[in-house]
């Protein structure tokens, strides 16, 4: 799949803790508190930033703060071009929505189709009193008018160029990476 | 049980035909996809956009009512555009043959028909013929692959597994396409199979495909963890396979009675409509044991996922790049 | 018309049992010499046929030309070069046409349209029973005085055993068989294909080998009963051509006959729902086509007739339920022989012209089968090493339904000759 990739380390697992510390911050600024905040991440590693932020912000245990999953798949505007049928993750936003702080959590926003496809979700699921947006990397190249409220590390990134971000729950090891030169 | 994406994803090509062509990577594919689209039927809004400007034709030149439905629930919670055609009434009943409906149907720029039809292999008749998506929803005694795969996920939903479960299928054979479906998926996920009716209503040579037989639905309750009991088909029992309704429910009918004698507590499946009182026992259906109603709500499921599935198009798989969103 | 010198050919004619490379002299539409290095007189056709095998013209028993009735699926003139074609100089046609050929003038328009179509001969068969109704026996002696060879109600059994016995009783005065399709039609009842493992895994309903067995074996007890001679179409079951040996043993006065198709392929070929392997009776089992093959060996079976049963293009594209039985087989069945039964290790060259010759001219009482001297002169030339593929859009015939598209067969029909005049000639 790759030729001569060239790969350079943009956030190493400390860079990515103190991110995540400072983001579950702005979250709790952002939603003037936790009495009203969810959070739902997108399938598949902003769940796992989703349940992180929620560690952080219940200061230890994130219980406290109610999280929900969701896969965009279905929502997507593409399927009739990318082939075949990609696989459809879990959705499982349980909690009422209706009048609550929504904060989607992903791991790179990048053109934004994603971001578009999940608010397409929520709205079938309540009316909350605000959507906010949370990410990891921003890595530019939006082609749609969406911008997030909360970015760990915003990178800028030529088109063919790939951000990978690795979790320790997924992946075996926290980091962020630049890969260069991939064949797509 | 979720596949993750990065591992290859077996297409499911442009039809779906029967279970017996599928290989086994193909049926856990439609089931694990089945999982996420059970969701979407308990939310409030109970559609997702999916199949938006898809255009869905259910052609149906048998009666039918649950599988119709069925499949009009999955193609409506996924957006797509349905038109239904039911054999009476039609330009089907004035005689027009299956090919001159497919192509007119192709003239109108469809991109999927859901077909039942009283001949086996009609289905693939289709298929041949026309460049949309066909799905069976029953071609004769052939096969009926929504069915089988709603039965399989309804027993992996209980069980967790498919593999070593010992499952038989009861009553009429001979006629009967959800066998045929039940019999091919189960095998390929790894089932020990069993049928077990009176001679008269098993087709020849069905030990070939390599099904235990039971004659007596006192061995077949010793031996199984699930039985999938079958309708008997009365329109079709005219031909004089079994002297009566009320015999056949004596010796053949799955009732309490037996089922207390069971060493295991057994799984009750029925593709229904039932006849109460002919293969199974009111009892049976409505006791703690019965997944009757469970087999309802996952062919929805089953039948989004297959919608979903054949949508998806070519058989290459397409480059889903990690963080590109 | 010009007499015919075929030079330096072998020549095989199995009544006398000659096999020897030989010259045939061809005058007034007779043979007149079969000898070594003929001299070529003046004005005669020399043909240099080295290589080639000369025979007696085959003759095929049972075929269907669809006129009148359906001619959009084959005239008696297109089935006639068709048949020549396929190397054969006589077939019997079936009497299954709308309307049925069961009286002296229905006769008498297939003899005319043959007479027309100047090609392969063509002799009709006459029904059995008024309409093939099998209920009253047509009129044999004017069906007979009409022109035909034999009387069957083919496309339809004879149900009634009543029925079936009167018919071979009368029909011993006149020295014709009584022919039938055997199958028991409440066992059969309307089922697609052979009943066994491929049609439990299609869904289609099967016609179980015992239909077939079970009126054969009523057949051969009639048969035995009036001495009278019945003839057995297209044998297909291995527990028929048990009976047939057991009657015959007897002394049981009954021929038979088995198609290229019984011999050449299984159930399997339904596979895909083929409607092009739909037949009746239907294409049965390995063990099947083995007995059939033995039994053609060892002489149970007689003759090898095609069942040759054309259907326009539309009629085999439905389902398999909805289409119509058979397949063609005038233009494939000398090249299955070759390809399959002598490449099979089944029967030698001249027991394959006797099977397709000899024995169908014998049955039936027809003239020719033999190149005897002063015979009529109905000749059959093929290349017996050449190899083609069945291109169905190239057969002579106005249907294409046959299930050997593409497949490779050896021996290829050169020239047919039928009363001394060339009816088919391969294009080079």
């Amino acid at each position: 799949m790759s030729v001569a990739e060239e790969r350079n380390t943009l956030l190493d697992a400390r860079d990515i803790t103190r991110a995540i510390q400072r983001m579950a911050t702005e979250v709790v600024d952002f939603a003037g508190g936790t009495d009203r905040l969810v959070l739902v991440g997108i399938q598949r590693r902003g769940v796992d930033l989703a349940r992180r932020l929620a560690t952080h912000i219940g200061g230890g245990d994130g219980a406290a703060i109610p999280r929900g999953e969701l896969d965009i798949t279905l929502y997507r505007d593409d399927l009739q071009t990318i082939g075949p049928a990609p696989v459809v993750g879990k959705t499982d936003i349980s909690m009422e929505l209706t009048d609550r702080c929504v904060m989607i959590v992903d791991d790179v926003l990048y053109t934004g189709r994603t971001v578009r496809a999940a608010l397409a979700v929520l709205t079938d699921f309540g009316r909350p009193s605000r959507i906010g947006l949370c990410v990891l990397i921003d890595r530019g190249g939006r082609e749609l008018p969406i911008q997030a409220d909360i970015v760990g590390s915003a990178v800028d990134t030529k088109p063919g160029e790939r951000v990978d971000v690795l979790l320790e729950e997924r992946d075996g090891s926290d980091a962020v990476v630049l890969v260069r030169g991939s064949e797509k | 049980m979720i596949r993750d994406a990065s591992s290859p994803v077996p297409s499911l090509g442009k039809d779906l035909l029967g279970l017996e062509p599928l290989s086994t990577d193909q049926i856990q594919l439609i089931l694990d996809t089945a999982e996420p689209f059970k969701e979407v039927s308990e939310r409030a809004i109970k559609k997702v956009p999916t199949l938006r400007g898809k255009t869905i034709v259910n052609l149906f030149y048998e009666a039918s009512t649950r599988t119709r439905i069925a499949f009009e629930f999955a193609e409506k919670r996924l957006s797509a555009d349905t038109v239904n055609i039911a054999a009476a009434g039609s330009s089907v009943e004035k005689g027009e043959s299956l090919v001159d409906t497919a192509r007119n149907l192709e003239a109108m720029r469809i991109d999927m028909v859901v077909v039942r039809h009283p001949s086996s292999g009609a289905a693939a008749f289709l298929a041949d013929r026309i460049a949309s998506n066909v799905i069976n929803a029953g071609d004769g005694w052939h096969e009926h692959p929504t069915q089988g795969l709603l039965d399989l996920l309804t027993i992996r939903d209980k069980f967790g597994r498919i593999d070593g479960l010992k499952v038989c299928i009861c009553g009429d054979i001979l006629h009967s396409r959800v066998a045929r479906s039940n019999i091919w998926g189960l095998l390929k996920l790894g089932a020990a199979v069993a049928v077990c009716g009176p001679r008269s209503l098993l087709p020849r040579g069905i030990e070939e495909l390599g099904v235990q037989v039971f004659g007596r639905p006192e061995e077949a309750i010793e031996w199984a963890d699930v039985l999938n009991v079958l309708r008997l088909q009365l329109e079709r029992m005219q031909g004089g396979y079994i002297p009566s309704l009320g015999e056949f429910y004596r010796v053949f009918g799955i009732t309490q009675e037996r089922l207390d004698r069971a060493p295991r507590d057994l799984l009750i499946l029925h593709p229904g409509p039932m006849n109460r009182g002919v293969e199974i026992d009111s009892r049976v259906a409505d006791g703690p044991h019965s997944v009757i109603l469970q087999q309802v709500t996952n062919g929805i499921a089953v039948r989004m996922a297959v919608l979903y599935l054949l949508a998806g198009g070519t058989p290459e798989r397409a480059d889903v790049s990690k963080g590109e969103g | 018309m010009k007499p015919i010198l075929l030079k330096g050919g072998r020549v095989i004619d199995p009544a006398p049992q000659l096999d020897q490379t030989a010259d045939v002299l061809i005058e007034d539409g007779r043979i007149t010499a079969v000898e070594p290095n003929i001299a070529a007189g003046d004005g005669v056709e020399t043909v240099d046929v080295s290589g080639m095998v000369v025979a007696p013209g085959l003759i095929d028993v049972h075929v269907h030309f669809r006129e009148p009735g359906k001619e959009e699926a084959e005239t008696v003139a297109t089935g006639a070069q068709s048949a020549a074609a396929g190397g054969f100089t006589s077939v019997c046609s079936m009497p299954n046409t709308q309307p049925v050929t069961d009286n002296q003038a229905a006769v008498g328009f297939i003899v005319k349209q043959a007479s027309a179509a100047n090609s392969a001969r063509v002799f009709p068969y006459g029904a059995i029973s008024v309409g093939q109704n099998g209920e009253q026996l047509a009129e044999f002696a004017r069906l007979i005085e009409a022109g035909v060879v034999a009387l069957s109600d083919d496309g339809h059994p004879v149900v009634s055993s009543h029925l079936m016995r009167t018919a071979l009783e009368y029909a011993q005065v006149f020295g014709i068989p009584i022919a039938n399709h055997c199958e028991e039609l409440t066992l059969a009842d309307r089922g697609t294909m052979h009943e066994g493992v491929v049609s439990t895994r299609l869904g289609l309903k099967g016609i179980p080998a015992a239909a077939e067995d079970i009126m054969v074996a009523r057949d051969v007890i009639l048969a035995e009963l009036t001495g009278g001679h019945i003839h057995l179409c297209h044998v297909s079951t291995k527990g028929a051509v048990d009976i047939i040996r057991r009657a015959k043993d007897k002394g049981v006065r009954v021929t038979a006959e088995v198609t290229p198709h019984h011999l050449t392929l299984t159930h399997e070929e339904c596979e895909g729902y083929n409607t092009n392997a739909k037949m009746n009776p239907p294409l049965r089992e390995e063990a099947d086509v083995a007995a059939l093959r033995e039994g053609l060996r060892d002489g149970t079976i007689d003759l090898i007739a095609t069942d040759h049963a054309p259907h326009h293009y539309e009629a085999k594209e439905r389902d398999f339920d909805e289409a119509p039985f058979g397949i063609i087989g005038l233009e494939t069945a000398l090249g299955l022989g070759v390809h399959e039964l002598i490449g099979g290790g089944v029967l030698s060259l001249p027991d394959l012209i006797r099977r397709m010759s000899t024995e169908p001219a014998r049955a039936f009482h027809l003239e020719g089968g033999t190149l005897g001297k002063g015979k009529p002169a109905d000749v059959v030339v093929f290349d017996p090493d050449a190899t083609w593929t069945v291109d169905p859009s190239r057969f002579y015939s106005k249907s294409r339904n046959t299930p050997y598209t593409d497949h490779t067969l050896t021996g290829r029909v050169e020239r047919t000759i039928v009363g001394g005049r060339t009816v088919y000639e391969r294009a080079t």
